[in-house]
């Protein structure tokens, strides 16, 4: 259920360019052709009783309340499940029809709980409304006859209650598993009374259910409820706002009572979500309002004293001293910072303004750095500009789906739903991972093709499609005739058809099948429309940027650019990584990817902001931590980003950080980088901001406060303080003005503002006079370059590699239920399914090893040593590893390298040789860490002693 | 050489067949004679099973009902018609020798798996005959025919045929409702078990009419002789070349569910979901298995196609009365002299069918009651037996014909529980989709225990009509469509039992 009851129209939306005209209780409609009889008497504003029929699945047919007379057709046929035809005359509301309807009811209600005023939905219960529109006075067949009411709730899982006393078996719950989500761990079990809703499991928790809640959203009794709707009632407001966990940047009505939020439920008309949500953009916001929350500035003198709450004035004071300082000590570029891509565009703004006009340098990066950077980089080159090129909903129209290096049902849930129910339609699927990712082979999906290939070997086996493309003339001749440059594509055409690129010499590098390597690729070439997605299994690689360069020329090759259902699709993680990146969080690039070195870019800027800016780039994260250790990068300031838990290398970072004099952190809670902090400057959750965020589709969506800051200011009001103590005031009065001047500033946001956004919803950029309404797709006549350049992409393997000492590859990634560092997820029920990172390892690895499931395991590269319980999973291959970095205290990154991409010190996160054996105690830096970790979080209250 | 044939259907084995048959080998080992003992399908006539016909050179003459202990004494007689149990010849039996058998012509006469008996005695003529005419041409036949579905919504067969031949797919398919689950009701098995190559012939003929490459036979899993019999029979008819690439069927067995006999149910079965009831439309026939277009047909319905291509439309349009055309294989069941099954063209009455040829009923007391069609088929009184079987004089009269079954009941009826046994069936076997059924059925059956025990039965009967309604206007499929036809039916012909006149005052 949901508060503000949103038009159902009862059955999903029929797209046809033929349309029919009817005529439903006399008025006059039309529709296009499919639409069923409910959902054209909805347009045509009458509203049928319905319990079975949402919009958000297909019609069922099974609660028998819709039934209408047509003139000329003998009964009463269910109007969800009736398509409306040309001429049709339709009666919604007669004397047979009010009978038939009160005895449907009546049946309900003789098998249900009469406790409809203390039920958790009393006021928002589909039943109780249909009860009350069709009249019904009396059960005639008492209560004493066989029912469900001693049924007893399922509480198993953390963020809802099932209650089979009170369901009315209308399957929407299943057919929202089914058909929404795509998990399908629902099912009707028995057969008629008995009839009950199930999960194939003992209970949910310990079933299929990934906790997305669509189940609870379709349910239209409280059979379903959310736990926070049970314990607080039904809200009474709501907000439309973004989530803040990961790039789909779902559409959301905060629903509240008061400033509580009571639930968050997914809206219908968002873009990137149509209704949808996962398990953490849903339920896990309580993170917002834990006891762990530092709502009180702090600071202190050395990393080694307690922390001390201070007022906001005082730490604006402390921390612009400190910096001037240490500017003063070391040089101009002796301080810098890292913007969140975690904050919103307004936020983040500020934050590389500050850098470039206060701190007077381009010391300014954000973590797009570790993660999507040679995406940056590679579209750059090769198209012209650092974007996806499609929006989500594009996937609909493709008819061959190669996802590359990306886990979509645990990283991006809700598009990973879309995706699937294409794949359900007869999509094909393309998995190049080295991992069995579950969408290899999922209910009612399974990939044509699956490459499970060594780690560090995406370029080879890119080039091996391109390959047979070539050489079996799969090429689309026309498109690269047409879009891209002659001399480039000759050249990438004569080194592409080397042998060392051809599928049998790349199968040995890659250990994959070279027949399965000529299949995908014929697979891919021969499609109407072939659509690539792709994750950091591409992007945190050695040559992350070649391979982003390498599916570009694939996707050139055969013409799949331009239009909807193909494209190159790069899932940005982080709800605003795209926006902190447009923004111009890039030590080398302005907001909208214009060079620093570009005098006339610059000049433009100076002129705007009154000040004379630097030419010359700045450091890059990786830079920063090794200009720290050499004392010329001596001061940061740190905006929602946890770089000493999710930097690689965790022991050069955390050597870097100790060595700087001034450490800032602005953030939400103490994590691992607030360890080695001097200034702690609190921060907001999204339920407190106001401005904007943009999606791994170019969408701005806005961002809307539901409360008032708990720190009492705003995180933009906090830098531009801080700005204005360094000297150079920022006298903003509110986010807009600060988008007003992105859009003033920056060309491909020129058309956008937050009234804009109010009145018209999401946009994607480019938004100006050449794209007024935005831009879905990209490159559609021309590429943003003009023409496609095809680019050499020659395979160099990694140096890191596996030898007698580390034979094991080792690689990193994330899992549904947690979000990266856990920063918020730690903090909500969602520890239920995930409390501990562990270890996946292939059964032969742990047998030749001695490991069963659950053991203690210590795993050691050549930078360091961690230890983890170990999981014998068969999704892995045989010489592979695979852990995720959600809690701290798991140091996987003490493990990682210091290796990069070439173009753009992008982390080699993905490849890490490392032995695995049985452990009995955990490592050194763990016990390290455990130790420290209640000095580092020893705070005094405002005037106070330290509390323990 | 002397033949016995017995028979190995399920009816026959349920009254001790096998017994009479290992006490044949028995004997005929012992006294060393050259026996050859025949398994066939049965003849129809349930009080003479187990039947044995032995043919000494000069015909077949039929025995029966045989027992073990009659063996031996058969064998010493020589097999001669002095002995108790002989009948003659089955043709002479007027049971029999009134019947049209077109359908069942060899059930019981040949030995099920011989390809070669089937083609002796009639088989193949239709498929022969289809494989020279194009599909349009096959479709005209069978529209020209007027044959309409034999499981029971008597739909049009032609009309079917041609929405599936007019579908565009890349697969279409034959699926043969074989879960015959009506109460009373066995010829589907009986054609199967003693006759498997006529449905086989059936289905490649229909295949080619509609051009579908796949065919199923959905059968249900109560039937094991038949899905023997019939897996037999399509080994061998592979082997033999009849069926392959351009057309195959394959065997799958339900599991234990009435519903499954509704088509769009079955086809969920078929696809390895829940028996659930799907909403019309879309039309199995344009997206039926598997989204495809599909031709769903009863058992007896694919068994009268090839006689209707050996012999023509209009051959079988001449047969039987007004819009009921060709045969029909009645089943003669419950409280009855001579139960078994009787084919003819429609027109016979009710009243010959339970009285000349099934004897009236089996205790001998009057027939007060008889439900034709199965159990959501309406219970008609003696006074209304001169009905002829016709699905339209059926209609006239709030009753159907169904598959054809004839369940006989005498004076010891209470048709108050026979009421709410109607909504019991309907409870066990509802699949739980719909509101009216999955609850209505439970109501139902608890009014009827109140009616039934006394209590408030004015307001009570005025609620079960009500319930009826609503499950007749409102349920999703027949199911809880028609569980309403036997109640009122019953309430209607037979109030004494449900209200004495002073309450209905």
């Amino acid at each position: 259920m949901t508060l503000h009851k949103n038009e159902d129209f009862g059955t999903p939306e029929a797209r046809s360019s033929e349309s029919v005209t009817l005529e439903v209780d006399g008025n006059s409609v039309s529709v296009p052709k499919g639409t069923s009889l409910m959902r054209a008497a909805k347009e045509a504003g009458i509203s049928i009783p319905k319990l079975c029929a949402t919009d958000s699945v297909e019609a069922f047919g099974s609660c028998r309340m819709c039934l209408v007379e047509v003139e000329g057709k003998n009964g009463t046929p269910s109007s969800c499940t009736t398509p409306a035809q040309d001429g049709m005359v339709v009666k919604t509301q007669t004397d047979r029809l009010a009978k038939l309807r009160r005895g449907v009811m009546e049946l309900y209600i003789s098998d249900h709980p009469l406790d409809c005023l203390t039920c958790p939905t009393n006021g928002d219960c589909e039943l109780q409304d249909m009860a009350g529109a069709v009249g019904l006075r009396d059960v005639r067949y008492g209560y004493a006859g066989e029912n469900h009411l001693d049924l007893k709730k399922d509480e198993s899982t953390p963020y809802f209650t099932y209650d089979p006393s009170k369901c009315i078996v209308c399957s929407r719950c299943v057919r929202a598993c089914d058909e929404v989500q795509g998990t399908l761990a629902l099912t009707i079990e028995g057969r008629g009374f008995s009839s009950r809703v199930a999960t194939g499991a003992e209970d949910f928790f310990n079933s299929e259910c990934v906790s997305c809640g669509a189940c609870v959203q379709a349910c239209p009794t409280a059979t379903l409820s959310e736990n926070s709707l049970i314990e607080h009632g039904v809200p009474e407001r709501s907000v439309e706002t973004t989530c803040a966990y990961c790039g789909v940047g779902c559409s959301f009505k905060a629903e509240l009572k008061g400033d509580q939020v009571i639930r968050m439920m997914p809206s219908k008309d968002g873009k990137a979500n149509h209704g949808h949500s996962c398990v953490k953009g849903r339920f896990a916001f309580g993170y917002a309002s834990h006891k762990d929350r530092i709502t009180k500035p702090m600071i202190r003198d050395t990393i080694d004293a307690p922390w001390q709450e201070v007022s906001w004035d005082d730490a604006i004071a402390f921390a612009a001293k400190r910096l001037k300082a240490t500017q003063a000590k070391y040089g101009k570029k002796s301080i810098g910072g890292i913007t969140s891509s975690r904050c919103t565009n307004e936020e983040v703004w500020l934050v590389q303004k500050m850098i470039r006009a206060a701190f007077g340098n381009n010391n300014v990066d954000t973590c797009a750095r570790v993660c999507h950077s040679p995406t940056g980089y590679g579209l750059k080159q090769t198209f012209g500009t650092s974007a996806g090129t499609q929006d989500f909903d594009s996937v609909e129209e493709a008819d061959v789906i190669m996802v590359i290096g990306s886990n979509p049902t645990d990283a991006h849930p809700v598009f990973a739903s879309q995706m699937k129910k294409r794949l359900r339609e007869g999509a094909k699927l393309i998995v190049i991972d080295p991992r069995k990712i579950d969408l290899v082979r999922s209910p009612h999906i399974e990939a044509a093709h699956h490459l499970p290939l060594q780690p560090g070997t995406n370029v080879a086996v890119i080039n091996a499609l391109a390959h047979v493309i070539v050489s079996e003339e799969l090429i689309d001749e026309g498109f690269v005739a047409e879009r891209c440059e002659s001399d480039a594509f000759e050249d990438w055409k004569s080194f592409i058809l080397d042998p060392v690129n051809s599928p049998e010499s790349v199968a040995e590098i890659a250990g994959i099948d070279a027949e399965e390597i000529r299949a995908a690729a014929r697979l891919y070439a021969g499609a109407g429309n072939a659509a690539i997605y792709y994750g950091l299994g591409v992007t945190e690689h050695s040559q992350g940027s070649t391979m982003v360069m390498g599916m570009a020329n694939l996707t050139m090759l055969t013409g799949n650019i331009g239009r909807r259902g193909v494209g190159l699709n790069p899932m940005r993680g982080q709800n605003n990584v795209q926006g902190s990146c447009d923004m111009g969080s890039f030590p080398h690039e302005f907001s909208g990817y214009r060079p620093v070195s570009d005098e006339t870019v610059r000049t433009g800027f100076q002129e705007a902001w009154g000040v004379e800016l630097d030419g010359e780039p700045g450091f890059r994260i990786p830079n920063m931590f090794d200009e720290a250790c050499a004392d010329n990068f001596m001061g940061i300031y740190v905006q929602g980003e946890d770089i000493a838990q999710s930097d690689p290398n965790i022991q050069h970072v955390e050597a870097a950080l100790k060595n700087m004099e001034c450490v800032i952190v602005q953030d939400l809670f103490l994590n691992e980088t607030a360890r080695f902090a001097h200034v702690f400057l609190p921060g907001t959750s999204f339920l407190e901001k106001d401005g904007t965020f943009i999606n791994a589709e170019r969408r701005l969506g806005r961002v809307r406060k539901v409360m008032k800051p708990k720190t009492g200011m705003e995180e933009w009001e906090v830098t531009a303080e801080l700005s204005k103590a360094m000297g150079y005031p920022m006298p903003y009065e509110s986010a807009a003005e600060i988008m007003d001047e992105i859009a003033a500033l920056t060309p491909t946001f020129a058309g956008v503002s937050f009234e804009r956004l109010d009145t018209g919803g999401s946009i994607q950029w480019p938004c100006n006079e050449a794209a007024p309404d935005g831009t879905p797709v990209m490159h559609v006549d021309e590429f943003v370059r003009g023409k496609g350049l095809f680019v050499v992409t020659e395979y160099i393997p990694t140096e890191e590699k596996t030898n007698r000492k580390f034979p094991l590859i080792l690689t990193t990634g994330r899992i549904l239920s947690q979000y990266n560092v856990g920063a918020q997820t730690r903090r909500t029920e969602n520890n239920q399914w995930m409390e501990k990172d562990v270890l996946e390892i292939h059964s032969s690895d742990a047998e030749a090893r001695g490991i069963r499931e659950g053991d203690w395991i210590s795993i050691r590269s050549r930078k360091g040593e961690t230890t983890l319980a170990a999981m014998i999973s068969d999704r892995m291959t045989p010489g592979v590893v695979y852990t995720t970095f959600h809690h701290p205290e798991s140091g996987t990154n003490v493990i990682t390298t210091e290796l990069s991409d070439w173009a753009t010190s992008c982390p080699e996160y993905k490849v890490t040789a490392v032995q695995v054996a049985p452990a009995n105690h955990k490592s050194e830096w763990q016990r390290h860490y455990e130790e420290t970790a209640a000095l580092h979080t020893k705070i005094a209250p405002f005037g106070g002693e330290a509390a323990e | 050489m002397i033949t016995i044939h017995l028979s190995m259907d399920s009816a026959a084995v349920a009254v001790g067949a096998e017994a009479v048959a290992a006490t044949i080998l028995a004997e005929t080992k012992s006294r060393s004679i050259d026996v050859t003992l025949v398994r066939t399908g049965s003849r129809g006539m349930h009080w003479l099973e187990p039947l044995v016909e032995i043919d000494v050179g000069d015909g077949r003459k039929a025995f029966g009902p045989i027992s073990p202990d009659d063996v031996p004494s058969l064998f010493e007689g020589n097999f001669n018609s002095s002995h108790p149990t002989a009948l003659g010849s089955v043709d002479e039996i007027e049971f029999f020798a009134d019947q049209q058998r077109m359908i069942f012509s060899r059930c019981g006469i040949t030995d099920p798996i011989s390809l070669l008996d089937y083609g002796q005695h009639g088989g193949f003529e239709g498929l022969k005959a289809a494989s020279k005419m194009s599909a349009s041409e096959i479709v005209d036949a069978v529209m020209t025919s007027g044959l309409r579905g034999r499981g029971g919504a008597a739909f049009p067969a032609g009309i079917k045929w041609k929405t599936v031949l007019s579908a565009e797919a890349d697969q279409k398919y034959i699926v043969c409702n074989a879960d015959e689950g009506d109460s009373g009701t066995f010829a589907d098995r009986m054609i199967m078990e003693g006759d498997p190559f006529l449905l086989i012939e059936g289905m490649i003929i229909a295949g080619l009419g509609v051009e579908a490459s796949k065919g199923y036979i959905y059968l249900r899993s109560e039937y094991p002789v038949a899905q023997r019999v019939l897996t037999r029979a399509i080994e061998i008819a592979r082997t033999d070349g009849l069926l392959g690439e351009a057309f195959d069927i394959e065997v799958f067995m339900g599991a234990g569910a009435y519903i499954c006999g509704e088509e769009t149910s079955l086809l969920e079965s078929l696809e390895g979901k829940r028996g659930q009831v799907r909403a019309k439309p879309p039309l199995p026939a344009l997206e039926g298995l598997n989204g495809r277009p599909t031709l769903v047909h009863n058992v007896i319905s694919l068994c009268s196609v090839p006689s209707i291509l050996a012999e023509g439309g209009q051959w079988y349009r001449d047969l039987g009365m007004g819009r009921s055309t060709g045969t029909m294989p009645f089943q003669l069941a419950g409280n009855i002299k001579r139960g078994g099954l009787f084919e003819a063209p429609f027109g016979v009455t009710l009243h010959d069918l339970v009285h000349k040829y099934g004897g009236g009923t089996l205790s001998g007391r009057p027939v007060r009651a008889v439900q034709v069609g199965g159990p959501l088929g309406a219970y008609l009184p003696a006074s209304m037996l001169d009905t002829p079987m016709d699905y339209e004089a059926f209609q006239k009269i709030g009753a159907g014909v169904g598959h054809g079954g004839i369940v006989v009941f005498d004076d010891t009826v209470d048709l108050a529980a026979q009421a709410k046994y109607a909504f019991d069936f309907c409870a066990i076997e509802s699949c739980g989709k719909c509101t009216p059924c999955r609850i209505g059925a439970v109501r139902g059956s608890e009014v009827m225990a109140k009616v039934m025990k006394g209590e408030d039965n004015v307001a009570n009967l005025a609620l079960v009509e009500d319930l009826c309604e609503v499950m007749e206007d409102g349920s999703l499929c027949a199911m809880g469509g028609m569980t309403p036809i036997p109640v009122m039916s019953a309430m209607k012909h037979f109030r004494e039992d449900f209200i004495s006149e002073e309450e209905s005052k």
